[in-house]
């Protein structure tokens, strides 16, 4: 709160308020107004992504991983590349909500709602990566711990194991504080909504809120600690991801610095998408008003701040092999900036590196079309970002007969396209379906900064 | 005013502040108050005289169940029931088994937030009096409403309804057990 005067020239809500008319211009989106075409045209082009995505697993399913470009020793390549991007991007979300929460930051209030429902969807296409990827999916639980017949557990001392666990914890609890915060506006929509089946689904998840104070005391108290509980817990997931890595003895993937590097990797990948998501969201439900230049300015100013710490991570990754005068080591990092995957670096370098720099001026945060393309950029950058620490490191292994380049297939595309595709198809339908804004908190954000004005 | 009022007497207010008010004034002579806000008011809960939501103790002892339930899984399976000499590493490795400790203590600190949450308030209930209240259904949009119980000691509906209508009420209204 150092600039009131920037403050003001740019405010978390533009234009007066009342707790009606935030309700009525949230809620109509769900209740009343029909789809524009912008949505529709939006979930025409990414269902037929999503369908191209069902093709593509059902043919995996079939005919097996054989179908991707996968061949030893790349084992790992699109798959796994997808997943951890997806994961990444969801972080972003939990940062925004969980975070900035604790932070008592107030320009969280408008973003938060559909950077949770982005980190839910995100992690559910991550979730499914790892599956796909198993030769034989069908025994995916065998991860999980339980008494079985054949009297085997799960290897406590494989980064495998904990992945399924920080996985599974990070979806049921962004879960759990997605939905403690539509309660309250669930119970909105089950008072507002005209037709009768609206008000029974609405009630039925409302699960009866009234707006008790005692309740909204016990609300605000349990949301407070599931936000303390999702900050660390988000840092914990993307560092077990890192550790996939780290733990093994892949030169490029063993590395002390890889969780701090995939955490800042994972933020800066998430801000790209929560402003990839949010600069048409708020021209298509006309919401500029709520999500503001001022927040689209915070987050770009967020990514930033990722960038450094990303292009800090590559810098160290090339010193370290240097100064630990590995062989190997040193092999891996001129490989990947030589090798026959030189071009994948480069254009990392270029997406992830210079072009975020452009955020350095006030002008280009401002413009809403120049951060959407910037953003987009950094979205490919992230996913080339971990396209090549996957198979660089792995398509030239300690011995050189063993070397193998990887080319993917169409199926390879089609996963990750359709993947994107049915994440952009989730997340229209929760636009239509569940107030994108807490509208309950931006009634208060409004009361806050009218009696400021 | 007449009619049903064996729930209560329930008034609406215009504003957060109008109800704060009003409730600190209705608890100077009943006890047994609620009050419905469409969002978190400061304050409020104060007012009402709540000091402890029971919320934090029961997220801590889920976080201490998940954790520590966790921790004696791993040490169970890996050294009792199922050990494996995995190149001559200790059986109970304790560091390779701090990432699910810590991950299964944040997943029952949350469920016992949420679920000790619902718990608490007595949710879900889908059937309430006050819904059948006329007009309560703004307590979700734009109004604030306070109620005094019908199970106060000191209970007097016609009381109640004086005192309400002096304290600022747009409306007062009574809300029964249908």
């Amino acid at each position: 709160m150092t600039d009131e005067s920037a403050l003001a020239a740019t405010p978390v809500l533009a234009g007066r308020y009342t707790d009606a008319s935030i309700t009525d211009k949230i809620a109509d989106i769900v209740l009343v107004r029909p789809a524009h075409w912008g949505w529709v045209a939006g979930a025409f082009v990414s269902g037929a992504l999503a369908i191209l995505f069902l093709v593509a697993v059902s043919w995996l399913f079939i005919d097996g991983v054989g179908i991707w470009g996968v061949d030893q020793p790349v084992a790992w390549a699109f798959a796994i590349t997808n997943f951890v991007w997806w994961v990444g991007i969801g972080h972003a979300g939990t940062f925004i909500s969980a975070f900035l929460l604790l932070l008592r930051q107030r320009w969280r209030t408008s973003v938060n709602r559909f950077a949770e429902a982005m980190t839910i969807f995100a992690v559910a296409m991550a979730g499914l990566m790892p599956i796909l990827h198993l030769g034989r999916p069908w025994f995916f639980y065998w991860l999980i711990p339980y008494p079985d017949i054949m009297n085997v557990w799960p290897q406590w001392r494989s980064p495998l194991i904990w992945d399924i666990f920080a996985i599974g914890t990070y979806i049921i609890v962004s879960l759990l504080f997605w939905y403690m915060g539509l309660i309250a506006d669930l119970a909105t929509l089950r008072d507002a909504a005209k037709k009768r089946w609206q008000r029974v689904v609405y009630g039925l998840l409302a699960l009866g809120w009234r707006g008790d104070a005692r309740h909204w005391a016990r609300f605000d108290s349990a949301y407070l600690l599931m936000a303390g509980l999702a900050t660390p817990l988000v840092i914990s997931v993307h560092s077990v991801v890192s550790l996939d890595f780290a733990i093994g003895n892949t030169p490029g993937w063993h590395s002390t610095i890889f969780p701090p590097y995939f955490v800042a990797g994972a933020l800066f990948s998430g801000f790209a998408m929560a402003i990839t998501l949010a600069v048409p969201m708020r021209r298509v439900f006309h919401l500029e008003a709520f999500i503001t230049e001022r927040h689209l300015d915070n987050m770009a100013k967020l990514m930033l701040v990722c960038c450094f710490i990303v292009t800090y991570s590559y810098l160290v990754e090339i010193f370290m092999a240097y100064y630990s005068a590995d062989p190997f080591a040193i092999a891996m990092v001129e490989n990947r900036m030589g090798g026959p995957y030189a071009g994948v670096y480069w254009a990392v370098v270029l997406c992830n590196v210079v072009v975020p720099q452009s955020l350095w001026w006030a002008g280009v945060r401002a413009r809403p079309v120049a951060l959407f393309a910037i953003a987009i950029v950094v979205n490919i950058g992230m996913w080339l970002e971990r396209f090549m620490i996957i198979v660089t490191s792995l398509n030239r292994d300690f011995l050189p007969s063993a070397w193998h380049i990887y080319v993917p297939t169409f199926w390879d595309f089609a996963t990750l396209l359709g993947s994107i595709g049915l994440f952009v198809l989730l997340f229209l339908g929760f636009l239509r379906v569940l107030p994108a804004i807490s509208i309950a908190e931006m009634r208060k954000l409004a009361r806050d900064v009218g009696a400021e004005r | 005013m007449s009619g049903d009022r064996r729930y209560g007497v329930l008034a609406e207010f215009a504003s957060p502040e109008a109800l704060v008010a009003a409730v600190v004034r209705v608890r100077r002579e009943f006890r047994d108050v609620e009050a419905f806000t469409p969002y978190s008011v400061d304050g409020l809960a104060d007012a009402l005289g709540v000091t402890r939501t029971g919320v934090p103790a029961i997220t801590l002892a889920g976080g201490i169940v998940g954790g520590a339930g966790a921790y004696f899984l791993q040490w169970y399976t890996a050294v009792i029931d199922y050990p494996i000499n995995s190149g001559g590493r200790p059986l109970h490795s304790w560091p390779s088994f701090i990432p699910a400790t810590f991950e299964l203590a944040v997943l029952g600190a949350a469920l016992a937030a949420f679920f000790g949450f619902l718990f608490l308030c007595r949710l879900p209930r889908l059937r309430h009096p006050l819904f059948d209240v006329d007009g309560f259904d703004l307590a979700s949009r734009s109004r604030f409403f306070l109620c005094v119980r019908a199970t106060d000691p000191a209970y007097d509906a016609e009381r109640a309804t004086l005192l309400l209508a002096d304290s600022g009420a747009v409306r007062v209204l009574p809300a029964g057990v249908s």
